[in-house]
């Protein structure tokens, strides 16, 4: 039992992390895409905006005909899942920066690639990592279901307490996965805080 | 001599409004000149012009004779110091890092841009020692507008843009920032376009003053001649002057 517990928690975690890390890759590189290209930002987000309103069970559902069964399915259902919140804050934090900052680095001769990685991402990190906390947070309860496609994860408990009507069997799974979802939340809100007082930079 | 800047025919039109009205006028080497105006009459606009941030809807504007369309924007811009009317000081780097973000850009060693840094700093009366490790959060509003002005002098141009850089100073300081100005200018032969709204501080900054209205330039001028100048927006600074002379 304690052996495939650890099993499972691993499994979830590799899912969890797998889908957060493409999600915040993507979301980001979205966010950034998407303050160039005003235009593609209802297309993008309403997209992305779709995918989450899914109910989690049903878009695993229907990526089955498209990505067969399994993890793969699980962790693209998730990677779409979260790419909402860390699209957004990425495009919102970046938004925010003031107009006259923009303006003056633009004015010091700063390329277009300088401003985003001097000033723009440093300035919406702390919105960015918010959107990240949020995805990560959503995906670890979200990827319990992943189970109901065969994708493993604590889910598995879950589901195999329910068909069983066995409460410890269920807490065996909701328990760790719950626990998971507190532990990344405090963890990434000590980075957000940590960037809430302006880091130096070098001279 | 080719001037440093020359402003042909320059027309710009947004929204459907024309905020500039076929410019013309030039800065020589060594010269400043300022730009005098109420709110709103396109002075920031025009000045903008100068380092490609604004595009002329016609007419040209030339730096050192040479189209500003024509040259590669960060070129040009890395030769111009520009301080904004908001300071626009990067609120996550430190005072140091404000100001040498230029050299450091232009690739000078660490070790020159921190003489210069402080060379700065002493010159603006800011205490390097207490200063450099600031944020920008950290500085009251006049504190910042000189940092505004160290940065943009930092790497040493020969062309400068000021847009209001001591609105926020009180009338003691501010009168010390425009000696400063004077002293820099002067003392390394630096050229630049000056926008103000307030004639006093025109009158002692600059060589030559331009007058816009709504647009347009309404007069240009020496400096000491703005006090005859017929035109009715003139006479209207001056009257602001001393309202009691109205
Ligand atoms: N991109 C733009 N689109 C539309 N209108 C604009 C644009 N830029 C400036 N304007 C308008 O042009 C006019 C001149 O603006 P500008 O900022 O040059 O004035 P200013 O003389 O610098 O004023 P202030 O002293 O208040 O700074 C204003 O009426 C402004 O609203
Ligand atoms: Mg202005």
């Amino acid at each position: 039992m304690l052996d495939e517990l650890f099993t499972l928690v691993l499994e979830h975690l590799a899912m969890v992390a797998m889908a957060t890390l493409t999600a915040t890759l993507c979301g980001v590189s979205g966010g950034i895409l998407l303050t160039r290209r005003a235009g593609w930002r209802p297309a993008l987000l309403g997209f992305a905006g779709v995918m989450q309103t899914v109910p989690s069970l049903a878009l695993f559902g229907f990526l089955i005909p498209l990505c067969g069964i399994g993890r793969g399915t699980a962790v693209v259902a998730l990677v779409l899942y979260a790419l909402l919140p860390v699209m957004r804050n990425t495009l919102a934090g970046i938004l925010s920066v003031d107009a006259a900052v923009r303006e003056s680095a633009l004015a010091m001769g700063m390329s277009e690639w300088q401003i985003l990685r001097e000033v723009e991402l440093p300035l919406a990190a702390r919105t960015i990592l918010a959107g990240v906390r949020v995805a990560t947070v959503t995906t670890i309860g979200t990827a319990t279901i992943a189970a109901a496609i065969g994708a493993g994860g604590l889910g598995v408990f879950i589901f195999r307490g329910i068909a069983s009507v066995d409460t410890g069997q269920i807490l065996l799974g909701a328990v760790p996965a719950a626990a998971m979802a507190l532990i990344a939340d405090a963890i990434l809100g000590w980075f957000e805080r940590r960037w809430a007082t302006p880091a130096p930079t070098r001279t | 001599m080719t001037p440093v800047v020359e402003f042909h025919e320059v027309s710009f039109r947004a929204g459907g409004c024309e905020i500039l009205r076929r410019l013309s006028f030039e800065i020589h080497a060594g010269e400043t000149l300022a730009l005098l105006g109420r709110s709103g009459s396109g002075k920031t606009t025009a000045l903008r012009m100068v380092n490609a941030l604004v595009t002329p809807t016609s007419g040209e504007v030339r730096v050192e004779g040479r189209a500003t369309t024509a040259w590669p924007p960060r070129e040009l811009r890395r030769r111009i110091g520009y301080v904004i009317q908001e300071t626009g000081l990067f609120p996550h780097f430190t005072v140091r890092a404000n100001i040498g973000l230029v050299p450091r850009l232009a690739g000078w060693d660490p070790a020159r841009i921190e003489a210069r840094s402080r060379e700065l700093l002493q010159a603006l009366e800011l205490r390097p020692d207490d200063f450099l490790d600031r944020y920008p959060a950290q500085l009251s509003g006049g504190q910042q507008q000189r940092v505004g002005v160290a940065r943009a002098l930092a790497a040493d141009p020969d062309l400068l843009l000021f847009d209001e850089p001591f609105g926020k100073l009180d009338p003691v300081t501010r009168a010390e920032a425009q000696r400063q100005f004077l002293r820099v200018t002067r003392a390394l032969g630096k050229t630049a376009l000056f926008v103000t709204h307030d004639l006093r501080e025109a009158l002692l900054v600059a060589d030559r003053i331009g007058l816009m209205h709504e647009g347009v330039l309404a007069w240009i001028g020496p400096a000491g001649d703005f006090l005859g100048a017929e035109h009715a927006e003139a006479r209207r600074f001056r009257q602001s002057l001393d309202p009691a002379d109205a």
